[in-house]
């Protein structure tokens, strides 16, 4: 009896405890490493950036926790003899543990998530609105403010100009089939589809040129459907959104265009 | 059969909580509509399951008592080696191929699958193989 | 048709009492035709299962194959190997063949379509017949899917998700995928009726004494995963004949122009989709769970837990279609965010099971087990990414990137292919009377979980820098190319890990190496028969008093320590009939 409350607090449900009092200290400080992902180049993606930190954290202590479980089985009970083991096949104690502890664990999770996805998906008006259009294989950008219109297709890689430090509301949709429209050091990507549009606001934090991809299959060019973001001051932005555009030409140009001579023609 | 019997009408009651709370937080209809589907399939056969329970009570394979020997005698019938579920099989191949490639294909294959349904119908009627 | 009658045991090492001729003529003759004839026309569960199992694996290496071709590709950023066409119907394909045609069919169709009549104790399945023609559906629907690469404007290109609009007559137009579509439409039926047979075999064809919860937990998972399909597959079918009608006859079901939603698609498909790989994984479970105590000498750990875990995982897998499109902005992301994260806590709960199994035993490391705790890792990683993805905030930055390919291969390979290989090397024995060599068997392992390794690891890495999935070709300066080298190096170990199975089945079958009928000291009721079974299964039958009978009847010193809460099986194990 004894040695079934010691192994317990021994060894099974430690770690999630150590977890759940360490998590807001640990989550606190900025400086964990980025674990592979950007840290984010506009406001959303830095909160993004954030939960993708507690969500690495947690999964390593946990991960960590559960492989040190499996190889510490794997070499400490291996076969010594002939003899039939304990058969025991329940602890009623360890199995309540580790239902409820993962159960808190996961609503703190969630409830990290819904903060973090409420800053993210958030559209206050902002002063400046770019239509993005996808096609296959190619975007347009418009600017209806100022009727300001930057297209190409694939290889040729439209960039779309924002003012940095500004709200910049982005309205997106498909003229055929559904593209993503993905900027990985914004982290973040959002459909583009026929006959809904979808709004969601980019805050760029620096000026610089921020590269970007379809990421939602579109058939033959999908690989190459390139395109940019090009973060200016908001001076220089006010400056170049009112040049006229130059002769540019329609979607259905453009998609004529590659029809004809392959991507970038 | 009790614990089919639960088995089944828990699924039905799962999904019919969790088709509730989808509808009156989303009101999206298509997912809703597979959700009271599945609901559904969970509670028509459970109850039919917790009813005959009720009627017929514990079967062998119910009572954790049960003896092998007690369970001497005919199980049930299994048919034996038939080339129907074959010829049956090359049918709805050959009905596929005609939405496929060309409607004539669903000559042969109407072919084929009247002649299995016919065969199998017969083979049971027969006594079948072994 | 055959009557079965079970003759009369005592169960306690006795001799059967006289068994009359009649009934030893039917237990132990070979039945019916020989030959190709016996392949067409048998209902025998094992025969259709070994046949499912033969024909699934020729599909997982042809699909590996293509996988092959990708990796090369992709080692370089404009790969020319294939053109861009040529790519996306091999990624297609290569999807398509693996989830549909291998994964799902060698496991309900394989490997429970041999073992649940034998662990629940029946002589066959409940509908033979039935059952023979889910085999030819299957075999007719693989063939149909590869025609694809025979018809003018090749084969599929559009994703084994086939999103609408792109899969539209407009957009992909040609035999390709309307042959995809077809094929899917025999598959789907011919896992439905697997899913019919299974669930009426395990609810009423259990021997005597075999109650619900003495079920084996790999019967457990199948019965579940039954339930699953009969959910799920009825509304693929569905989706895909709307999807014909679309390219075909004028509706506008999923295409903007005609009033319809190709969001509509997305719905269906995923409704479908994520259960389907819940229908992929649970089985697998089940062989783990059933390899584990095995080769640790012990019962399973928490066996009511098991099932209800499974129940929940199963449950909620149904709740969380639209994970998949958290992107699109027309989805409720809480509640989907919520079911997912929380499917985290039942597969938590099997995870500590297979610990606590192993816990305090006499691990014997044989093949199905390191296939098994080859699993366990590449699961355990697989499924704290996938907790990663229910958010969506994170799944904004890695949908539709490496990052997810990454996730999903970990776990749909940790599960189909290392619990696959366990169940393998773990029946092979029972059903063809011979043991696989162990040795191969080890350098079988060790190759494919470091190849393993090698070619995912380096996938999250580079998808997280923004390389998109699906794509032939990539933007070189960007760094990405040295991720890709490696995740290539690493497909070609797992390619040469699975020349030295074939090499291992070749010689077992050359020079025989006889298992006799229980040669790992088994638990479940399988063991207790010949190796392989005779028709009809078992000539006698143990009594069945817990979830164990060929080790309580091997082992009647050793019982488990009264687990299930019933307090009369410590007294009728020893000694009582």
């Amino acid at each position: 009896m004894l040695q079934r409350f010691g192994a317990a607090v021994r060894g099974r449900s430690r770690g999630p405890l150590i977890l759940l009092v360490l998590a807001p200290v640990v989550l606190a400080g900025c400086s964990l490493p980025s674990f592979g992902a950007y840290r984010g180049s506009t406001t959303q993606g830095q909160d993004a950036f954030k939960l993708w930190q507690g969500f690495f954290v947690t999964g390593l202590i946990i991960g960590g926790f559960v492989m040190a479980l499996i190889l510490w089985a794997v070499f400490r009970y291996r076969r010594r003899s002939e003899d039939i083991p304990r058969q025991s096949q329940y602890h009623r104690l360890v199995e309540i543990l580790y239902t409820v502890v993962p159960l808190i664990i996961v609503s703190g999770l969630f409830a990290f998530t819904v903060i973090t996805e409420n800053e993210v998906t958030a559209t206050p008006a902002g002063p400046v609105q770019v239509d993005v259009t996808a096609f296959q294989w190619g975007w347009q950008f418009y600017y209806p403010e100022t009727g300001k219109l930057v297209e190409g297709e694939t290889t040729q890689a439209p960039q779309m100009v924002v003012p940095a430090g500004e709200t910049v509301n982005i309205h997106l949709k498909s003229v055929d089939v559904i593209h993503g429209f993905y900027i990985p050091q914004f982290n973040y990507s959002q459909y583009a589809q026929p006959g809904t549009v979808n709004k969601f606001n980019i805050n760029v934090l620096h000026t610089g040129v921020y590269r970007g991809q379809c990421t939602q299959l579109c058939g033959l060019y999908h690989s190459v459907m390139l395109f940019s973001v090009r973060a200016v001051t908001p001076d220089q932005f006010a400056a170049w959104v009112h040049e006229v555009s130059g002769n540019s030409a329609s979607i259905g140009q453009l998609k004529a265009q590659i029809k004809a001579g392959g991507p970038g023609a | 059969m009790k614990i089919e019997a639960l088995f089944l009408i828990g699924v039905g009651v799962f999904f019919g909580i969790v088709g509730a709370v989808y509808w009156f937080t989303s009101y999206e209809d298509g997912g809703t509509m597979m959700l009271v589907g599945t609901c559904l399939l969970g509670l028509v056969p459970g109850s039919y399951y917790m009813f005959w329970h009720r009627k017929m009570g514990n079967r062998l394979e119910d009572r954790s008592d049960a003896t092998i020997e007690e369970g001497a005698g005919v199980i049930s019938s299994f048919p034996g080696s038939s080339i129907w579920p074959f010829v049956l099989g090359m049918g709805a191949f050959m009905t596929v191929l005609a939405f496929a490639f060309g409607i004539w294909f669903i000559f042969p294959a109407v072919g084929l699958i009247l002649t299995a349904l016919v065969g199998v119908t017969a083979e049971s009627r027969r006594g079948g193989n072994v | 048709m055959t009557d079965v009658i079970i003759p009369v045991d005592t169960g306690l090492g006795v001799t059967p009492p006289v068994i009359t001729e009649h009934q030893v003529s039917h237990a132990h003759e070979e039945h019916g035709p020989s030959g190709i004839l016996k392949w067409l026309t048998s209902t025998d569960h094992k025969v259709i299962g070994m046949s499912y199992m033969i024909t699934s694996i020729v599909v997982f290496y042809i699909a590996g194959l293509m996988a092959l071709v990708l990796r090369l590709q992709l080692a370089s950023p404009s790969g020319s190997l294939v053109s861009f066409q040529q790519y996306n119907e091999l990624f297609t394909m290569h999807g398509s063949l693996m989830l549909y045609l291998f994964a799902g069919p060698f496991a309900f169709g394989g490997l429970a379509n041999y073992v649940v009549p034998l662990q629940v104790g029946a002589p066959d399945m409940a509908f033979p017949r039935l059952n023979a023609l889910s085999y030819w559906l299957y075999l007719t629907g693989s063939i149909t899917m590869m025609m694809g690469f025979m018809v003018a404007g090749g084969a599929a290109s559009f994703g084994w998700v086939a999103y609408a609009p792109l899969s539209s007559a407009t957009n992909s137009p040609g035999a390709g995928g309307d042959v995809f579509i077809m094929s899917l439409v025999l598959t789907g039926f011919s896992a439905i009726f697997t899913g019919v047979n299974l669930v009426a075999t395990i609810f009423y064809l259990r021997a005597p004494g075999m109650t619900m919860f003495r079920m084996p937990i790999f019967t457990w998972n199948m019965l579940v995963t039954g339930i699953l399909i009969l959910i799920a597959f009825p509304v693929l079918t569905s989706a895909l004949i709307m999807l014909f009608c679309d390219r075909h006859f004028g509706t506008h079901i999923f295409s903007v122009q005609g009033g319809g939603s190709p969001i509509l698609w997305q719905n269906l498909f995923w409704f479908f989709g994520h259960p389907e790989v819940y229908i992929l994984a649970l089985p697998f479970f089940g062989i783990v769970t059933e390899v584990l105590p095995v080769f640790s000498r012990k019962p399973v750990f928490g066996y009511k837990g098991m099932v209800f875990a499974t129940m929940a995982i199963a449950a909620l897998s149904t709740g969380v279609w639209a994970h998949h499109m958290f992107t699109t902005g027309l989805v409720l992301l809480p509640f989907f965010s919520l079911l997912s994260l929380l499917i985290a806590v039942p597969t938590g709960i099997k995870f500590f099971n297979w610990i606590g199994t192993m816990w305090r035993g006499q691990l014997r490391f044989t093949s199905p087990m390191l296939f098994s705790i080859g699993f366990l890792f590449a699961f355990l990683m697989g499924g704290v990414t996938g907790v990663m993805l229910a958010a969506p905030p994170i799944d904004f930055f890695v949908h539709d990137t490496y990052f997810v390919v990454a996730h999903f291969h970990q776990v749909l390979f940790g599960t189909a292919v290392f619990a696959g290989f366990a169940g393998l090397y773990y029946w092979y024995p029972k059903m063809f009377g011979r043991m696989l060599n162990d040795k191969l068997g080890k350098w079988h392992f060790w190759l494919m979980f470091i190849g393993f390794w090698v070619t995912f690891i380096p996938q999250y890495q580079v998808g997280l820098k923004g390389m998109p999935r699906r794509v032939a070709s990539y933007p070189a300066g960007l760094g990405w190319q040295i991720y890709n080298q490696i995740s290539t190096i690493g497909s070609f170990i797992i390619a040469i890990s699975f020349a030295i199975l074939l090499w291992n089945l070749w010689i077992s079958w050359r020079r025989p190496v006889l298992a006799g009928d229980n040669p790992w000291d088994a638990h479940t009721l399988e063991w207790f028969t010949t190796s392989p079974p005779p028709h009809h299964n078992y000539t006698h039958l143990p009594p069945i008093r817990s979830e164990r009978p060929t080790w309580d009847y091997n082992h009647p010193e050793a019982p488990a320590i009264l687990g299930h809460g019933d307090s009369h099986r410590l007294k009728q194990k020893v000694g009582a009939p």
